[in-house]
């Protein structure tokens, strides 16, 4: 396994790139990375035909780091760029990567939008449950109570649950998990990114620069602990009751079914039209 | 889809083969004048006094095989235009000043990135929904400037059907060649003029392509430069695996901090447009020669000032006029031959003198400079213009 791992790093990650990565020691984006590029080359994927497109925040700095076409976006748009990139070339593996904040509350609109449509792309978004990159505001994922630097006597608001939201809007291909269940989420993101559709995979993330600390919520060990004891697999969240699922989250795939994509659908209006005017 | 072309068929085509004489509306006409340039991607959002373009596009691009998209709000819409030109494709928007406004960020990005688009502004009375069905011009400043930070804009600005075609695509050769957004900053009233336009037969058009990389993938520096100071771009997906980002970056495209890669960055993102400027710079004269004064427009104004200018010389004043073409980067050199040795210089437009304060920045005390500003939804009149003879003459 190490020597395989080595191997995928070495092929997988920009040898011009400067390193060491932007985030802080302990963050779940390095893990996720190292999960991406695994799940792409086990997919057997060709580097020439993958593009990565992201957002801004922390996640937004992932791509830059991986030796594919990368495209580093503006906050909340990654999705647009990346329907741009895949309708142009539509051969191209399109993966989006973004933070919770930059697909659910500024980019929420694009994120709908993108699962409706159904176009082949992969959404990975990173849930750390706040704003990291600006110091720890609450975001649309932020638990009502929590503590964060915009949410000094705990969050007013509910969270959204951005699996459910996606699900609802017409993803093909839905799945959660966490930086800690990485051989899961090396699955899963290898399943959403060969799924014919628009994938997602959230992917709870450790902030505990900024959330654990405003929170309390210890170390990265800690936190990775605590996604340790409150994630349960889908099978047994099924059978629980509302009062035993309070404090913890389902991993797995939540939905996973066949739709008609965008391409196929615009096809057929791009042979219509061709009939009509050659019909004159 | 993957194969489409660029190429017109059916009744675009017919109207191409040979410069065939075509009653059209502005918004047609722009919008044939892109597929003419080579577009082959669009995406929009609907809204007055713009949706014909859209509504066009949709018919057309199926037909060629290419991507039509109507996205969710402007901002996905030169999101999906942005990603479009990073993977090969000669991509377009269509819009209006509330959509304008929403694309403001994604355009700052377009520039910094040095991503070839078109984006269409139909001006209407602004600002926020104003006045959605009438024509104003005060969209000359916010094209200018309206994406934050400081940057070269480049505008063009029809005030006929025929200029719609020409300056569109003006448009996409001059995005193409400088790998920039190129703003086509048009008027309801032009836009939804129907006039005689003589097409261009097909071959008589100049289309231009971006540079793309001669060098293999291995050798390709992004954003390295010839003396031209526009660097070649590689389409996605094609072998050259590089990074984008709207952050500053170096040579490699990779963001950047230090001053001595900030500082050259900024200075090539300026000087690629300012090598070029008499190459960009459009204008067209009227009786210019001997007028005693000079009325310097654009847009659908314009068209009321060749009136004037006609109208005025009938009754013994010597008017000329300096049609604008190119908005931004200011015509200076035109304006400055255009303002020496008169008598007093007029500038009529539909905001509150947006364009007549550049006028008289250049002006340097070369003569009078007069604003005439209209803003109740309806164009200048020939005889408001004349009207303003009495004090200058």
């Amino acid at each position: 396994m190490t020597a395989v791992h080595r191997s995928v790093v070495y092929d997988w990650l920009r040898h011009d790139k400067k390193f060491p990565h932007v985030w802080c020691p302990g963050c779940g984006l390095g893990i996720l990375l190292g999960s991406l590029v695994r799940s792409l080359a086990q997919g057997g994927y060709d580097k020439n035909q993958v593009v990565l497109v992201s957002g801004i925040g922390c996640s937004g700095r992932l791509p830059v780091y991986v030796d594919v076409g990368s495209v580093h976006t503006t906050h909340g748009r990654a999705l647009t760029f990346a329907t741009g990139v895949k309708l142009a070339k539509p051969d191209l593996k399109v993966i989006v990567v973004m933070g919770d904040g930059d697909a659910t509350a500024i980019g929420g609109n694009h994120l709908i939008h993108a699962a409706r449509r159904n176009l082949d792309l992969t959404a990975i978004i990173v849930n750390n449950l706040t704003y990291g990159m600006t110091g720890g505001q609450y975001s649309p994922t932020t638990p009502l109570g929590a503590k964060a630097t915009t949410a000094p006597y705990g969050h007013s608001e509910p969270s959204f649950d951005i699996s459910a939201l996606t699900v609802t809007a017409g993803a093909s291909f839905v799945a959660r998990s966490t930086v800690y269940h990485v051989t899961q989420l090396d699955q899963m993101l290898g399943q959403a990114i060969a799924k014919k559709g628009f994938g997602v995979v959230e992917v709870l993330s450790p902030c505990h620069t900024n959330y654990g600390r405003q929170n309390r919520l210890g170390s990265q060990v800690e936190m990775m602990k605590g996604f340790k004891k409150q994630a349960v697999r889908m099978d047994r969240w099924e059978k629980m009751s509302p009062a035993d699922r309070e404090g913890r989250f389902a991993i797995g795939v939540l939905a996973d079914h066949e739709r008609p994509t965008f391409l196929e659908t615009y096809q057929g209006a791009v042979d219509r039209a061709q009939a009509i005017r050659k019909e004159g | 889809m993957a194969a489409g072309t660029s190429k017109p068929v059916g009744r675009a085509a017919k109207a191409n083969r040979k410069g065939q004489a075509r009653l059209l509306q502005g918004n047609e006409a722009a919008s044939l004048g892109a597929l003419a340039a080579g577009c082959n991607f669009f995406a929009g959002y609907p809204i007055t006094p713009a949706s014909e373009i859209t509504e066009y596009m949709s018919r057309e691009m199926p037909v060629r095989g290419n991507p039509f998209i109507q996205m969710e709000d402007e901002i996905a819409s030169i999101g999906a235009c942005v990603g479009a030109s990073l993977a090969g494709r000669k991509a377009m928007t269509a819009t209006s000043g509330p959509g304008f406004s929403l694309m403001q960020e994604n355009l700052g990005y377009a520039m910094i990135a040095e991503t070839p688009l078109v984006v269409v502004n139909v001006m209407r009375g602004g600002p926020s929904t104003g006045l959605p069905t009438n024509v104003a011009q005060g969209d000359v400043q916010q094209a200018r400037w309206g994406t934050h930070g400081d940057h070269p804009a480049i505008v063009f600005c029809p005030s006929s059907v025929s200029e719609c075609f020409e300056l569109m695509v003006r448009s996409f050769n001059t995005a193409e060649r400088f790998r920039t957004p190129v703003i086509f900053l048009a008027d309801e009233t032009v836009a939804h003029l129907r006039e005689k336009v003589i097409l261009p037969a097909e071959g008589d058009l100049e289309v231009i392509d971006r540079r793309r990389p001669t060098v293999p993938p291995d050798w390709y520096v992004p954003y390295k430069t010839d003396g031209s100071l526009i660097p070649r771009l590689a389409d996605l997906g094609e072998g050259y695996r590089y990074h984008v980002t709207g952050l500053v970056h170096d040579e490699r495209g990779f963001p950047t901090r230090r001053a001595d890669e900030v500082e050259p960055f900024y200075t090539r993102l300026f000087g690629k447009i300012s090598r070029h400027f008499d190459d960009l710079m459009l204008t067209k004269e009227y009786s210019l020669d001997d007028a005693e004064i000079v009325l310097i427009s654009y847009g659908c104004t314009a068209r009321s000032c060749r009136a004037a200018v006609r109208m005025g010389r009938e009754r013994g004043i010597k008017l000329g006029l300096l049609q604008l073409l190119t908005l931004w980067p200011f015509p200076r050199r035109a304006v400055e031959a255009a303002l020496t040795g008169r008598k007093a210089a007029l500038v009529p437009e539909l905001n509150m003198g947006q364009m007549s304060r550049e006028v008289k920045r250049v002006n340097d005390g070369r003569t009078q400079v007069i604003r005439h500003s209209k803003m109740d939804g309806t164009m200048i009149t020939p005889e408001e213009i004349l009207g303003r003879m009495r004090e200058v003459a």
